[in-house]
């Protein structure tokens, strides 16, 4: 091994200044664990001591969302939840089928193929694409065309969660067992049948939390639904047309404003926001711990 | 089983031909329709690059290349220079980066060298935490909280390097809460995850016997990390802080938030600036003609960026990758 040649090898006891290095580089890992917790803990702290007094069922269902200079206590945050829920749940039904069918086909059907390699090394790289570029993407395809919606919205996190599905369900299909596809192809079944109800029910667990924390990115996702469903104060049930509103695009729009009340209501949007992302991260861990049957 | 059956007895037992000719329709359908899904990436891809390249010619052909590098970004007079935002968001991702490596990379290796295996696990489900508080999330407690708690502590470092040459022009008046280096302080905590994730995925690929060989000529655990982990790792570890640049390069509402909002190319680091997706988001809402086909354009500047810095992040992987295949 030529890696370690160049280390002075001394066979008997570590002399205390080697030690002593020892010692100093394992404390500075653990500093550099504890340092990234500050921040984590700060936020976390903030958050939930600054946005539990403004939750009330009146702020998560009330509407209209009250001009900023409003104080807490009237109106609500109704429309912005409803927004994040149509919008992201649309999102989900359309990002979510397409990506694993996305993955299926670079580890069942496309195999060894160029094609499929490319199409696996760009959906990594899709993952790197900025979530504003998404939203000016969708902004010039679509709202320059239809105008402004929560489906424009939702177009825009499908884009951001398709290469994260289809990622994280390629790593799934890999761990099948290949034996698990030859039992059910010596019993005579075609290859969709085959993908369908064997490899990806065998991967199910692992794919359903994969695509779960896709769901709690896409949530607190804010810069494109800056750029593609504005934002408005009276609830729009409607996804498919007229402007829209979510919690992310009301913390921003808040966060700049000066008035107490519109500050006040920004940390209540964003400890739900937290709530929603943490929840879904749990179930994912869940569901990981209690379906997953094949691991590396 | 519809193959069997129409297979029937005159197929001879053993027979290597197909049981049955034709594929079934809903067979075929299935398979085409997960090649559509596969190659709805490459669409996409490519559709972003050519809506928003479409609607950004205007700025392009009009501005040229000297008005697409000035500094000078003006809507008012219709002069829309882009020097201004890629200084802002190469120096924030500096910034970031700088402080957030060598975080992750302790992280990462005190994850996979000193921590016994059922510890990591919680270790790591608290890293990952970092990256599910949202990052407008981060931009609200940075701008409420930490901006204005901050900004005194810059102003007395910039009176203590008063006048000593380098520093005075890095850490120097003016100062302000919501600057560069705010920025990219919260940049750093938001990419520590995927820096942290990544570089312990390559690490923990080093071959055990690598690591147990360097114990046995009575190395401590840092002279095998530096001797048997470290060579071992370092490609991929590369290529784990370049896709942690591009995540930085395209982090947007944070950014916005709380680089200070200031078009302005200086040395000091304390001072607002504004990197490229902040003014994208801020300015956007109120943007038409010219002003919009600008800010689409440097959209398109972003994405070719972070394309490049992810390109060559993936290359220094599959090249670690394909060098530990050789050793293994």
């Amino acid at each position: 091994m030529s890696v370690v040649s160049d280390q002075t090898v001394d066979l008997r006891e570590p002399t205390n200044w080697r030690r002593t290095k020892n010692r100093i580089a394992t404390v500075v890992m653990w500093v550099a664990f504890v340092a990234t917790l500050v921040p984590l803990i700060l936020v976390l702290y903030t958050v939930v001591s600054k946005g539990i007094g403004a939750i009330s069922w009146q702020f998560l269902s009330g509407s209209p969302i009250p001009p900023n200079i409003m104080p807490l206590g009237t109106g609500g945050m109704g429309p912005a939840v409803v927004g994040t829920l149509i919008i992201t749940g649309f999102a989900a039904l359309i990002s979510i089928p397409l990506g694993v069918l996305g993955a299926v086909y670079i580890n069942e059907y496309g195999g060894k193929g160029w094609l499929a390699k490319f199409i696996a090394f760009m959906a990594d790289v899709m993952t790197g694409v900025p979530s504003i570029v998404m939203g000016l993407f969708i902004f010039t395809i679509w709202v320059l065309h239809f105008g402004y919606s929560g489906l424009a919205g939702s177009f825009a996190l499908a884009c951001l969660m398709l290469p994260i599905v289809i990622r994280s369900t390629y790593e799934m299909l890999l761990l099948v067992p290949n034996h698990l596809r030859e039992a059910s192809y010596a019993l005579g079944a075609t290859k969709s049948r085959v993908t369908l109800t064997v490899v990806l029910p065998a991967a199910v667990g692992g794919i359903v939390s994969g695509a779960l924390l896709a769901v709690a990115r896409a949530a607190g996702e804010t810069a494109p639904l800056v750029l593609v469903i504005l934002t408005v104060e009276a609830t729009n049930t409607n996804l498919f047309s007229g402007a829209n509103t979510a919690l992310s695009t009301q913390i921003f729009v808040n966060a700049q404003s000066p008035y107490v009340g519109a500050e006040a209501r920004a940390w209540g949007a964003a400890l739900t926001l937290i709530v929603i992302s943490f929840l879904l991260m749990i179930i994912a861990r869940v569901v990981t711990a209690r379906f997953t049957r094949y691991t590396r | 089983m519809s193959a069997v059956t129409k297979a029937g007895p005159a197929t001879p037992a053993g027979s290597a031909r197909p049981l049955a000719k034709a594929r079934p329709l809903g067979d075929r359908a299935f398979a085409l329709l997960a090649l559509v899904a596969g190659l709805l990436v490459l669409v996409i891809l490519v559709l972003i690059v050519v809506s928003t390249a479409q609607q950004s010619t205007s700025w392009f052909s009009t501005a040229g290349w000297s008005g697409i590098f000035s500094t000078v970004w003006n809507p008012a007079t219709n002069q829309f220079g882009a020097m201004a935002f890629l200084y802002g968001t190469v120096i924030v991702s500096l910034i970031a980066i700088i402080i957030s490596v060598p975080a992750s990379v302790s992280i990462a290796l005190l994850l996979t060298e000193v921590v016994p295996r059922r510890w990591a696990q919680p270790i790591v489900y608290v890293v990952d935490l970092l990256a599910v508080v949202p990052s407008v999330v981060w931009g609200l407690w940075g701008i409420i909280i930490f901006v204005p708690w901050v900004a005194p502590i810059y102003a007395s470092i910039a009176s203590g390097v008063h006048g000593i040459p380098v520093l005075d022009s890095l850490f120097g008046s003016p100062t302000a809460g919501a600057s560069f280096f705010t920025a990219g302080l919260i940049l750093a905590v938001m990419i520590t995850p995927i820096i942290t994730s990544l570089s312990r995925e390559v690490i923990a690929t080093v071959p055990q016997t690598d690591k147990e060989g360097a114990y046995a000529l009575g190395a401590t655990r840092w002279e095998m990390i530096r001797g048997a982990v470290w060579p071992h790792s370092q490609g991929g570890v590369v290529g784990a802080i370049l896709v942690g640049l591009g995540r930085a390069m395209g982090e947007t509402i944070a950014v916005a938030l709380v680089a200070g909002s200031s078009a302005e190319v200086t040395s000091h680091l304390f001072a607002p600036g504004y990197p490229i997706a902040g003014v994208i988001v801020n300015q956007f809402p109120e943007a038409s003609g010219e002003f919009r086909a600008a800010l689409i354009g440097l959209g398109l500047l972003l994405f070719v960026i972070t394309i490049l810095v992810n390109l060559t992040a993936r290359g220094f992987v599959e090249r670690s990758a394909r060098r530990m295949r050789g050793t293994s």
